[in-house]
């Protein structure tokens, strides 16, 4: 009888802490973010800025809880049943693999300004110091005893544009198809580790100290150079991939959390002036002329092939390039040598 | 067995319905919904998604290794067990503790040590590497890292079989003029053949299912260090749940088969050795 009451009880208590999670009790509220690898530094000071500001101004208080991992990964998970409220990923596809899966609505990129995209960024070289192999653009990428680390295009938002800069560094200066393909054949010929997210690549390179140039995000390579105390340096490249981070409400969510109107206002802070200058702040490109402006210094200009110019669309190029059987896995189709 | 034997669990029809409600549960209805998904491809498709090269690479590299791995294991676990049963040396039960620490780390911590340790500028990857001994992201790597996590199988499998060795039967042995070897090969191997298979069994299923700690010691390159769960990842990851979960069944079924074999050994052993 005891032991019946115990069980009875305990069933009770889990169901009770479960249902407690969620929308909270009134007075607080939580948001959960779903965001790429490299972002940890980003989201933190963006979240502590957004439940300053908007704290002071509610009786409903805030807190953002950030979720980092592998573009794709991530994507998958929100798919499965992960309740982001919102998602800041790293690709376009990404994002619109959850609208496939019915989590977000159609005419998602056109609610939020600028297409969705609060900040871009783009891909470039990190070398070690003094650039003892004279790494000066993607042609020299390419000789024989470079290694190169990059992380892995099936699951990498930094994976897949490493290689579309790659490729557009061809196709835009006038080579053909087939010399793109045998260019990036050669880029992952050179890579030794394919791991399977920015920061995981990046420990690699900058900690394991494995391969003599890294191919990554702008944000990240500046954050690994500071890191670095004067080990690596950055290299620009003459041309690069604009990189287009985009960032969604996720509707079914917020529906069921009642957090829609709450989740708005979160991206719309990332927009705002405190917003940017805290993106600018964390390596980020901003989209704000005035902040840009002010932070020029540290954002060189640099020649940014976008993704129509590469393959008209980011759909045309998941399709083209990542999926199974495109020209990634074209690559390693034969066993090497 | 009388009837007036009280059983410690409840009857048997409780006994037996809450077994089966765990097991169709818990086993049957992830594998159906597995095989269900796998399903919807055609037979050209499945072919095409599971049986490529690089596939076909994948697979035979994550047996090959496991299997490795748990043959290293059993001498080496042989050794240990033989150590902790037979001798008293101070610090005794501070490693038997330590045997069972592969069970107790989250593997992608072991992963993640295993690769700083063996690198070029690691602990051990600094006299390794110089010598040619890459022991990181490396087929090495991925065997060295499940030899780790499979060992405390393979000794928790034979200590209490050597526990319960008489010493009797080796001094009769003795007394009848074998040598160490010949009563070690005649009078111990033996007894302990059946538990060195369990363990040779459980070390290898674990080796096979093992994502967490390879994939932070594998460089993850095809045809090389790439291991079926990470493809089947990466087929998940750009939404191709049919072609990831027909993978997923290929493994299942290699995976059965080991197993039956490796059953079929053991029976085998238990007859011809008891």
């Amino acid at each position: 009888m005891r032991s019946i009451f115990c069980t009875f009880g305990l069933v009770l208590l889990t169901l009770a802490v479960g249902c407690s999670h969620g929308s909270g009790d009134g007075n607080e509220v939580e948001l959960l973010n779903v965001s790429y690898d490299p972002t940890r530094e980003l989201w933190k000071a963006v979240n502590e800025g957004f439940s300053e500001e908007y704290n002071a101004s509610h009786t409903q208080q805030v807190t953002v809880r950030p979720s980092h991992a592998a573009s794709a990964s991530q994507a998958r998970s929100v798919i499965e049943g992960v309740e982001a409220d919102v998602v800041t990923l790293a690709m376009w596809t990404d994002v619109d693999a959850i609208r496939k899966a019915g989590l977000i609505d159609a005419d998602w990129e056109d609610r939020l300004p600028n297409r969705s995209l609060p900040y871009y960024s783009t891909i470039v070289f990190v070398v070690r110091k003094g650039n003892p192999k004279q790494i000066k653009d993607w042609p020299d990428l390419i000789r024989d005893e470079i290694k190169i680390i990059s992380p892995s295009p099936k699951t990498s938002g930094n994976g897949k544009l490493s290689f579309l800069a790659a490729w557009a560094s061809i196709t835009q200066r006038g080579g053909t198809r087939e010399d793109a393909i045998q260019f990036v054949t050669e880029i992952y010929r050179r890579v030794p580790i394919l791991d399977a997210g920015a920061r995981g690549a990046t420990a690699t390179f900058a900690q394991k100290q494995i391969g003599d140039v890294h191919l990554t995000w702008e944000n990240e390579a500046l954050l690994e150079v500071r890191e670095s105390k004067g080990e690596l340096e950055l290299i620009y490249p003459k041309i690069s991939v604009r990189a287009e981070p985009k960032v969604a409400v996720v509707d079914a969510n917020v529906k069921r959390h009642n957090t829609a109107q709450l989740a708005e206002d979160y991206l719309k802070y990332v927009y705002s002036p405190a917003g940017q200058e805290i993106v600018a702040q964390n390596f980020y490109r901003p989209i704000d002329p005035d902040v840009l402006a002010r932070h020029r210094g540290q954002f060189p200009e640099i020649e940014l092939a976008g993704i129509e110019q590469i393959s008209g669309s980011w759909e045309k190029a998941q399709l083209d390039f990542f999926s199974d059987g495109g020209v990634f896995d074209k690559i390693f189709e034969r066993k090497p040598e | 067995m009388s009837k007036s034997h009280r059983n410690v669990l409840p009857g048997f029809r409780l006994s037996l319905s809450f077994t089966l409600i765990y097991l169709t549960v818990m086993v049957l209805i992830p594998l159906a919904a597995c095989l269900f998904k796998a399903c919807s491809l055609g037979p050209a498709e499945f072919i095409e998604a599971v049986w490529t090269p690089r596939a076909k690479a994948a697979y035979s590299f994550t047996v090959g290794a496991s299997l490795a791995s748990a043959a290293i294991d059993c001498v080496l676990g042989l050794l240990v067990a033989w150590v902790l049963v037979r001798y008293e040396f101070p610090g005794k039960r501070v490693i038997d503790s330590i045997v069972d620490m592969p069970f107790a780390l989250p593997t992608a911590v072991a992963g993640l040590v295993y690769s700083s340790l063996y690198v070029e500028n690691g602990w051990l990857g600094q006299f390794l590497v110089p010598l040619g001994i890459h022991a990181a992201y490396s087929r090495l790597a991925v065997v060295l890292v499940l030899t780790f996590i499979g060992l405390p199988f393979v000794v928790r499998a034979l200590q209490p079989v050597l526990e319960s060795l008489e010493a009797e039967t080796e001094d009769a042995a003795a007394l009848m003029g074998a040598t160490r070897m010949q009563t070690f090969r005649w009078v111990i191997v033996p007894l302990l053949a059946p538990a060195m298979v369990t363990g040779f069994s459980l070390s290898l299923a674990r080796g096979l299912g093992e994502y967490g700690s390879v994939v932070f010691v594998s460089a993850n390159m095809p045809f090389r260090t790439e291991i079926a769960p990470v493809l089947i990842v990466h087929k998940l990851d750009n939404f191709e749940y049919p072609e990831a979960t027909a993978m997923a069944m290929v493994l299942l079924a290699m995976s059965f088969s080991l197993l039956i074999v490796i059953n079929v050994l053991e029976r085998w052993s238990k007859r011809h050795y008891a």
